[in-house]
């Protein structure tokens, strides 16, 4: 008996599985988004376009706390209006955060979200967010951003306290 | 030169067929032995040179403070240890054995691709030699760790980190090349009487490792690639501004990361496979649970990737199957586990040097695998993270496990390769020191990493003193014991006794079958199906 020859579809198999897999890890990027859109995971907030009605149970309540960071040197000063609100689920509420550029240039930068408890972060939706958009700061202006949302009932009911931070990034166009 | 019996008569035909003489001899070569060997001293030299830094690692921290370095230079020994390690010594020292023995297992002449054989050895030289000439350069090497998250390695790392990614770009093609050949070897070059069932597991191990190299290393070459655009070319994938994100840096990585550290263990068990039988004087207890338990392992090893990442905020669903499934891993690797102590029983076992480092292999590689277990459960994992409980655990499972076993298969197959034979009273003192030296260095580590002493810190406060000195002396003995080491071999190639063609009462393979030292080329016709019977380790 011979040994067997490398026919040409073999060869196909052992060099296409490394491409491949090579294009699955661009691939993760997209899926990767997806799946932090539907489970919360990494504590990736929702959005709804509409102010919905909800059931409301005014006896449960909730504690909110507003938290912010800046990274990498952004030179605008930045904080929640309030620190925390107690809420009560299917309700909507507003609040803000403001901000003040100390500098004499226009900074430009962007807002990321994050929720803890992970958990909680599907149940958290906004209607308007200041993180939607880059924001533009104009020098030595100080401005009011503001924020709408509501925690939709269906969230855990072991969950009393949700955080909500905003990280600062400093964009350079 | 089909059996054993008649290669005496055969072999100076092969006369005019042998190397070619001098340097270009090893530059052109296209035979899997010399490649083999090729592999072999190269990874022999890139565990020097990681050992070296990890010396380094162990003098700064031998007492409180900084003594020796800036703790900028300790980041970056402790990440050119880490990856030097991995890529430079246990992989391409697998991939050598696998070229010495594939194709003297499978009863082939050669590799079924010699000259990409050859290419694949030749990059690693050139990207080793990059990622070391980046202590050289400008803000020196790389310092983010051998993991090299983003954005450290992105947004904060230094102008060498293209250099990195560079020589990680080549390290990859050269295991993916590496990987190709051995599943091409294995698949179309075997005897053609050999059946699936009929091969030795080292054989088994390595087929289901080029698996998961072709699956993995790719996905490690994306993440890099990644890295390189997002500091580059402005693209934004790791980047919180431009939409992209760090923490998915970390699930791109471990989806590499985890089937790696299964390409570093799989050719180790079966290397331990194969010396056990041999010195118990025992058929393999369980061949056909070991070939299901390692490829179950090898698959299992691609959906578990997030335990390495329970503490950047998942949701308790995650966690929950994240800590199951790793669990999961422990039911066939506990198989093999019960199948090298079932050879064992009531086998008559003798203690040679292939034999000790075996053993040993099974006890401190469970050691290893119980701590793994520990930090596979998520909520303990809080506590245990970024520790030296992990550093205690994954050197016990690459250095007394992978290692170890690269050691067992060198003095198992020096005969074999060199036609000589070690000096076994030497190579027993080598033992003893290098197995009472390793565990002096990594134990206490589990005790420093279970009072809170975090990894990749060159300082640290004074209750930690103790078992770090301790750990610190154990590794100066253990790092000495590669002297030793190093002189065996080379005293067994200049000087070893000529050995038999099978030096070891119980061996079983194609490869006893060849001479003492087996000829450049083996097997021009297949071995016969009785042959392949009576090597078979299925029986």
């Amino acid at each position: 008996m011979e040994q067997k020859k490398i026919t040409k579809k073999f060869w196909i198999k052992l060099v296409s599985a490394p491409i491949l897999m090579f294009a699955f890890a661009y691939a993760m990027v997209p899926i990767y988004t997806v799946f932090c859109e539907i489970t919360g995971f990494n504590g990736t907030t929702g959005r709804v376009e509409t102010e919905q009605q909800y059931e409301v149970d005014e006896q449960r309540k909730i504690e909110v706390s507003f938290f912010a960071m800046t990274m990498g040197g952004f030179p605008v000063q930045f904080g929640p209006k309030v620190n925390s609100m107690t809420i009560v689920p299917g309700k909507f509420y507003t609040t803000s955060y403001i901000a003040k550029n100390n500098t004499d240039e226009t900074v430009i930068g962007q807002a990321i979200p994050s929720v803890a408890p992970t958990d909680a972060a599907l149940y958290f939706k906004k209607l308007e967010c200041f993180c939607f958009n880059r924001q533009i700061f104009k020098p030595h202006e100080e401005v009011e951003m503001t924020l709408r949302f509501v925690v939709e009932p269906e969230l855990d009911k072991r969950i009393k306290d949700i955080s909500l931070s905003y990280n600062f990034f400093k964009l350079e166009k | 030169m089909t059996t054993a019996t008649d290669t005496s008569a055969t072999a100076h035909d092969d006369h005019h067929h042998g190397p070619e003489k001098g340097l270009m001899r090893w530059i052109k070569t296209t035979n899997h032995k010399d490649i083999g060997s090729l592999y072999m001293w190269f990874a022999f030299t890139m565990l020097l040179v990681g050992g070296a830094f990890a010396m380094g690692i162990r003098a700064e921290l031998l007492q409180p403070g900084l003594q020796l370095m800036e703790p900028q230079f300790f980041n970056q020994l402790t990440t050119m240890h880490g990856l030097i390690m991995v890529f430079g010594a246990i992989m391409p020292a697998f991939v050598g054995l696998g070229n010495w023995l594939i194709p003297m297992m499978v009863g082939a002449p050669d590799m079924a691709l010699p000259r990409m054989n050859n290419w694949s050895f030749w990059i690693l030289p050139f990207a080793g030699g990059i990622l070391l000439s980046t202590f050289f350069m400008e803000g020196g090497a790389p310092a983010f760790g051998w993991t090299f998250y983003a954005p450290l390695s992105t947004t904060f790392a230094p102008d060498s980190t293209d250099f990195f990614i560079f020589a990680v770009h080549l390290l990859g093609f050269s295991s993916i090349m590496g990987a190709i050949n051995i599943i091409a070897t294995v698949l179309n070059m075997r005897a053609p009487e050999m059946k699936l069932m009929d091969m030795p597991l080292f054989v088994w191990t390595w087929l289901i490792t080029s698996f998961l190299l072709i699956g993995a290393m790719p996905v490690l070459a994306g993440a890099v690639t990644m890295m390189l655009t997002d500091r580059n070319f402005g693209t934004a994938f790791f980047d919180a501004t431009g939409g992209g994100d760090p923490v998915m840096f970390q699930h791109i990585f471990w989806f590499f990361g985890h089937p790696e550290v299964y390409i570093m263990i799989l050719p180790a068990f079966g290397v331990v496979s194969h010396i056990i039988p041999t010195f118990a004087r025992k058929p393999l207890f369980g061949y056909s649970s070991m070939v299901y338990a390692t490829a179950s392992i090898a698959f299992l090893s691609y959906i578990v990737w997030a335990h390495h990442m329970f503490l950047t905020g998942m949701p308790v669903a995650g966690e929950l199957y994240f800590m199951y499934a790793t669990m999961l891993i422990a039911v066939p690797t506990g198989v093999k586990v019960f199948n090298w102590v079932s050879t064992m029983w009531r086998g008559s076992m003798t203690f040679e040097a292939p034999m000790l480092w075996a053993i040993s292999f099974v006890f401190l590689f469970t050691i290893g695998g119980f701590s793994g277990l520990m930090l596979g459960i998520a909520p303990a994992d809080i506590q245990y993270h970024d520790t030296y409980f992990v550093v205690a655990h994954f050197h016990y499972v690459l250095v007394t496990g992978a290692l170890w076993s690269i050691i067992a298969a060198t003095f198992y197959w020096l005969p074999k390769w060199t036609g000589k034979m070690y000096n076994e009273k030497l190579a027993k003192v080598h033992f003893w020191w290098a197995v009472i030296s390793v565990n002096v260095l990594f134990f206490p580590q589990h005790f420093l990493g279970l009072a809170g002493m975090p990894r990749r810190i060159p300082d640290y406060s004074l209750q930690f003193a103790d078992f770090n000195f301790i750990s610190s002396i154990g590794g100066f003995a253990f790092g000495a014991s590669f002297i030793l080491l190093t002189y065996i071999v080379i005293d067994c190639i200049r000087n070893g006794k000529p050995a038999s063609a099978r030096p070891w009462e119980g061996a079983k393979g194609l490869e006893w079958t060849l001479e003492p030292k087996a000829q450049y080329h083996s097997f021009n016709t297949p071995p016969s199906r009785k042959l392949i019977e009576a090597e078979s380790q299925n029986s």
